[in-house]
């Protein structure tokens, strides 16, 4: 069974205590004005329900797939231990961002500055030090313990399980059938950017819709000749004949052909809008820019999912310039651009994104100028829905458990946080175990 | 050939809209070659005054007579990766219970497979007793380049065993394309699917190369052998933590899911039996690629398993799980499963039967000591197998849709890692099951994102044509369908007629023609001129790779 560590809960106590009202104030600076509009921004019609509905929230999860070193990214320049043992590669006070003035211990990598932006406008959450008992240094395993939100890295994916609570309660529906109990709410798929679903979507009731680039969601036949085309329309949007068998087979594949189609269309025709901003030209902005563009074009999707890789960094990782700088570059200027877009379409407080990696990387940097496998590391939450600012303090760097940083907050934490607070759901069953919710989002 | 009668009637299916178009597909086969007289009327008269069969209850043997073209296409797609056009015709032409006999004599089909050795066993080999001693030192005296050594080399060993289950997963799949057996390999992949194991857990290639060996060794043997030699295999004790089990600590996963998933069923055992099961299972483990028994780790203590009482070890707990009669209708539901209908989207008046069925089934393993060959055996020769509302009911799996597209279009293989990269969009990955589980099959398989998957995987087979964001060479390598109809279109009249080809190619490739593809393939023909050259025909191919019912076998 899944276990509390009571002492996580004193994390959070120091920023409990001073509740809400003084990150608030020191977050309550003047909205951007990419984001002004979107504060106060009316429903858009075409979406047909309201903000604030939870039916109407979207999560983005973006993954940093490699283990992303947490100590290079939130940089603890002011402890000792960690320009002692990162003689090479640590940032200098100087060189990093400082984030407020009263924390003299954490500054942001200087790549980071679009982040930095995001946060003095209050629209970014810091969570420092999370992580789970036993960590495992494997990418896989670790990988698919954050997916499946489960020590043993094995079941459905945490996401997966969302959707199948919302569409037919626990274990209720088989794959692909429809739920024995009649909802009237029809669940839009996970959209995920990228050539596999990841495990965090794999679920029961729902597969995910997963497209490297919206060509691949569409036949490549069309291609071959374009006197394929009308016979192909015709042949895969077929409805399956009065006479036929409903239940069968046959029909369902029919049904699916023609949901696939339509799903096609809509995708392809909400991307192939410009976008509102300029993206980065990176893999990243590239993912999120597609996102923003189907989230404007009113598509019902509740979960989306990016990814971006390389932060294996072994080996010449750098510091304050060179291989991880430009992966948090290319982070940032993503996101920033992302809430930029969202905030012109007026769509910003109805997007919550959230960033992960698999593991952080070890305190002392290796022989190569890079960073070995290691333990917990910062998870950070945008949008103008989340409780703004730094919520805890870094883990020691004095205390360390093998080379390795103690993680202070179970991941799970944050997933129930982002569960009840913004999907609104029951984070005990998704999650299978009690975690009590990271204050990620602001109360209302 | 086969011969008309009115018994035929069967292949028309009860109640569904197909009736009109299997009319045509049972006329397009007795038709005489050189006749080009329009599909048989007076059959399709005659047919509907027969009423149609209900779905048998029991495993009563089909009638030779009625097992013709469409019979021996169903066979081979379901006790193999289909078949071309002439393979369907030879097993016709034998008859069912020498093409069932020659499915299931594997041992009589040579095969001259390369041998196994190419893979190197010793990859993920345990450290050496002098690496530990120099590791534990170098940790002592806080040797920090020596440490870094050992760890690099632990990381390119990683890396190394990666590519070599890539390498495992081209060859199973080679195996698959090209082997004279295809029933072997099929139930190699049914053994991989029942005791699930994943390479991304164990992350030891080899384990998962000898677990997958003794799959093919039982592939139609006795589920009961597998079952002792699984509690005795590497990958297995590793996948499910065994490996660490010991006296005073046991650990449950091997033994919950012994009777859960692999010997039982949910609702057949105890959570006591689980834990007891459990401690009799202390002390099983391996050391490098070979099981051991740990003396000293295993619990000796008195232990009560299903019933039965004693100072029970795996052996026995085996057994006791064996002498179920749960276990046998678990099993058999399991077969029947992936042979016959997915029974989890039966409807009501389907379930009664193929309860009937699987019942049987399981009597069937329990007279022949767990043997699966004569339950297989029985079902291959059955009425219910070749009843309509089992033929084209079942959807392919990404490993069946991809390795029979291969064998029965008879394409080019073209690029191993494109097919495997689509298997795993498609949601199967060779050694990577999702779980423990395995693979949940049927309507699982199927969803918007797939099916765009299936047909251009499809495309490429075909034209050579690489699906957006594949990484491989482009593939040239000519591919010309033509040879799929030849020999049902034997006279060339036949042969220049689209409406003929059409009808031919989806008999071929779907099994029966539907109203649906000859319109859309005659219009597409009008568009070349009713040309039928090698384009137009494997245009034609293309658009019916493309529709819905392909993903059916």
């Amino acid at each position: 069974m899944h276990h509390n560590d009571s002492a996580n809960a004193r994390a959070w106590t120091r920023r409990e205590l001073l509740g809400n009202g003084l990150v608030m104030a020191s977050a309550a600076v003047a909205m951007p004005s990419f984001l002004q509009r979107s504060a106060f921004a009316l429903p858009d019609p075409a979406a047909g329900s309201l903000p604030g509905v939870p039916e109407d929230r979207v999560l983005v999860v973006i993954q940093l797939g490699g283990g992303n070193d947490g100590l290079n990214t939130v940089a603890p320049v002011g402890m000792d231990a960690y320009h002692r043992l990162r003689p090479r590669i640590h940032l200098t006070r100087q060189q990093a961002l400082t984030i407020e003035k009263r924390y003299t211990d954490i500054a942001l990598h200087p790549a980071l500055e679009g982040l930095k932006e995001m946060y003095d406008t209050g629209l970014m959450s810091i969570v420092q030090g999370v992580g789970y008992p036993n960590p495992n240094r494997s990418h896989f395993k670790s990988m698919d313990i954050w997916q499946t939100a489960d020590t043993s890295g094995t079941g459905d994916g945490w996401i997966g399980r969302y959707y199948d609570s919302e569409c037919c309660g626990f274990g209720g529906g088989e794959s692909g059938t429809a739920p024995k109990k009649k909802t009237t709410q029809t669940i839009h798929p996970p959209v995920s950017i990228g050539r596999e679903t990841p495990l965090a979507l794999q679920g029961r009731s729902t597969k995910a819709v997963a497209f490297e680039t919206p060509d691949l969601f569409t036949w490549t036949g069309e291609k071959v000749h374009r006197s394929l085309v009308e016979p192909y329309d015709r042949l895969v949007r077929r409805e399956p004949e009065a006479g036929d068998d409903h239940g069968s087979n046959a029909a369902f594949l029919m049904r699916t052909s023609l949901d696939a189609q339509v799903n096609s269309d809509q995708i392809r025709r909400a991307v192939a809008e410009r976008s509102l901003v300029d993206y980065p030209n990176s893999e990243l902005g590239q993912q999120l820019g597609m996102i923003a563009k189907m989230i404007r074009a009113g598509m019902k999707t509740r979960v989306y999912y990016a990814t971006l890789g390389g932060f294996d960094t072994h080996a010449g990782q750098g510091g304050q310039y060179g291989r991880h700088a430009n992966l948090l570059t290319q982070f940032s200027a993503a996101v920033r651009a992302f809430y930029e877009d969202l905030g012109r379409q007026g769509n910003a407080d109805r997007v919550l994104t959230m960033s992960f990696s698999e593991f952080g990387r070890r305190v002392a940097q290796n022989a190569s100028g890079g960073t070995d496998h290691g333990t917990a590391a910062p998870m950070f939450l945008f949008g103008p829905m989340v409780n703004p600012g730094v919520l805890n303090p870094h883990p020691s760097m004095n205390n360390l458990e093998g080379g390795d940083l103690k993680y202070t907050v179970d991941f799970r934490r944050v997933y129930a946080g982002v569960l009840e607070d913004w999907m609104k759901a029951d984070s005990s069953g998704v999650l299978e175990g009690r975690y009590k919710a990271a204050p990620v989002i602001k109360k209302a | 050939m086969l011969e008309p009668d009115a018994d035929f009637g069967h292949t028309r299916a009860s109640g569904s809209g197909a009736c009109r178009c299997n009319t045509r597909a049972r006329a397009a086969f007795v038709t005489e070659p050189g006749d080009t007289r329009p599909a048989g009327r007076e059959d399709g008269e005659r047919m509907q005054n027969t009423a149609p069969d209900r779905l048998p209850r029991d495993l009563d043997r089909l009638p030779e007579i009625r097992f013709g073209h469409a019979e021996a296409r169903h066979l081979l797609w379901r006790a193999g990766f289909g078949g071309t056009p002439d393979q369907i015709a030879i097993v016709a032409e034998w008859g069912l219970e020498k093409a069932v006999d020659h499915l299931l004599e594997i041992e009589k089909t040579p095969h001259d497979w390369p041998a196994a050795d190419r893979f190197d066993k010793d990859i993920m080999r345990p450290e050496t007793a002098e690496e530990q001693l120099a590791e534990r030192a170098a940790r002592r005296s806080q040797d920090e380049d020596t440490l870094a050594r050992f760890r690099l080399m632990r990381q390119q060993r990683q890396r190394q065993d990666r590519r070599q289950i890539a390498d495992m997963q081209r060859w199973w799949l080679t195996r698959m394309i090209e082997t004279p057996r295809p029933l072997e390999e099929k139930m190699t992949l049914f053994w991989h699917g029942h005791f699930a194991t994943s390479y991304r857990t164990i992350e030891d290639s080899y384990h998962m190369f000898q677990q997958n060996q003794l799959f093919r060794k039982h592939a139609v043997g006795s589920f009961s052998d597998l079952l002792y030699a699984i509690i005795r295999d590497p990958a297995m004790l590793a996948y499910l933590d065994n490996n660490d089990s010991r006296v005073g600590r046991p650990n449950e996963n091997l033994a919950r899911e012994l009777m859960e998933l692999f010997g039982l069923g949910v609702g057949n055992y105890t959570e006591q039996d689980i834990k007891e099961g459990a401690r009799a299972l202390t002390g099983y483990t391996f050391q490098d690629n070979e099981f051991r028994f740990v003396h000293d780790n295993h619990d000796k203590g008195t232990k009560t398993i299903l019933g039965r009482r004693g100072t029970l070890d795996g052996e026995d707990f085996v057994a006791a799980i064996l002498a179920q009669r749960a276990s046998s209708e678990f099993v058999a539901t399991k077969l029947y499963d992936f042979f016959g209908m997915h029974v989890g989207s039966l409807t009501e008046d389907d379930e009664a039967a193929v309860r009937g069925v699987t019942s049987r089934m399981a009597e069937s393993l329990r007279n022949a000591n767990y043997n699966v060959r004569p339950v297989l055996r029985r079902l291959f020769m059955s009425r219910h197998f070749y009843h309509p509302r089992v033929m084209r009911n079942r959807i392919k799996s990404p490993v069946e849709l991809v390795v029979g597209a291969v064998r029965s279009l008879h394409t080019p293989v073209r690029d191993l890692s494109v097919l495997l990269q689509a298997m795993d969009l498609m949601g199967q990955s060779l050694m990577f099951p999702p779980s423990v589980k395995g693979w949940d099959g049927g309507r699982s398989w199927i969803n918007t994102s797939t099916l765009f998957v299936r047909q251009n995987l499809l495309n490429f087979l075909v034209t050579g044509r690489l699906p957006v964001g594949a990484s491989g060479a482009s593939q040239e390598d000519r591919y010309d369908p033509t040879f799929l109809v030849q020999s049902k279109l034997d006279s060339r009249a036949a042969r220049r007629d689209p409406a003929r080809v059409a009808d031919a190619l989806a008999e071929v490739t779907l099994g029966a023609p539907s109203e649906a593809a000859r319109d859309a393939l005659t219009a597409f023909a009008a568009g070349h001129g009713n040309t039928v050259d090698r384009d137009t025909v494997t245009g034609m191919l293309l658009l019916i790779t493309a529709m819905p019912e392909y993903q059916l076998c």
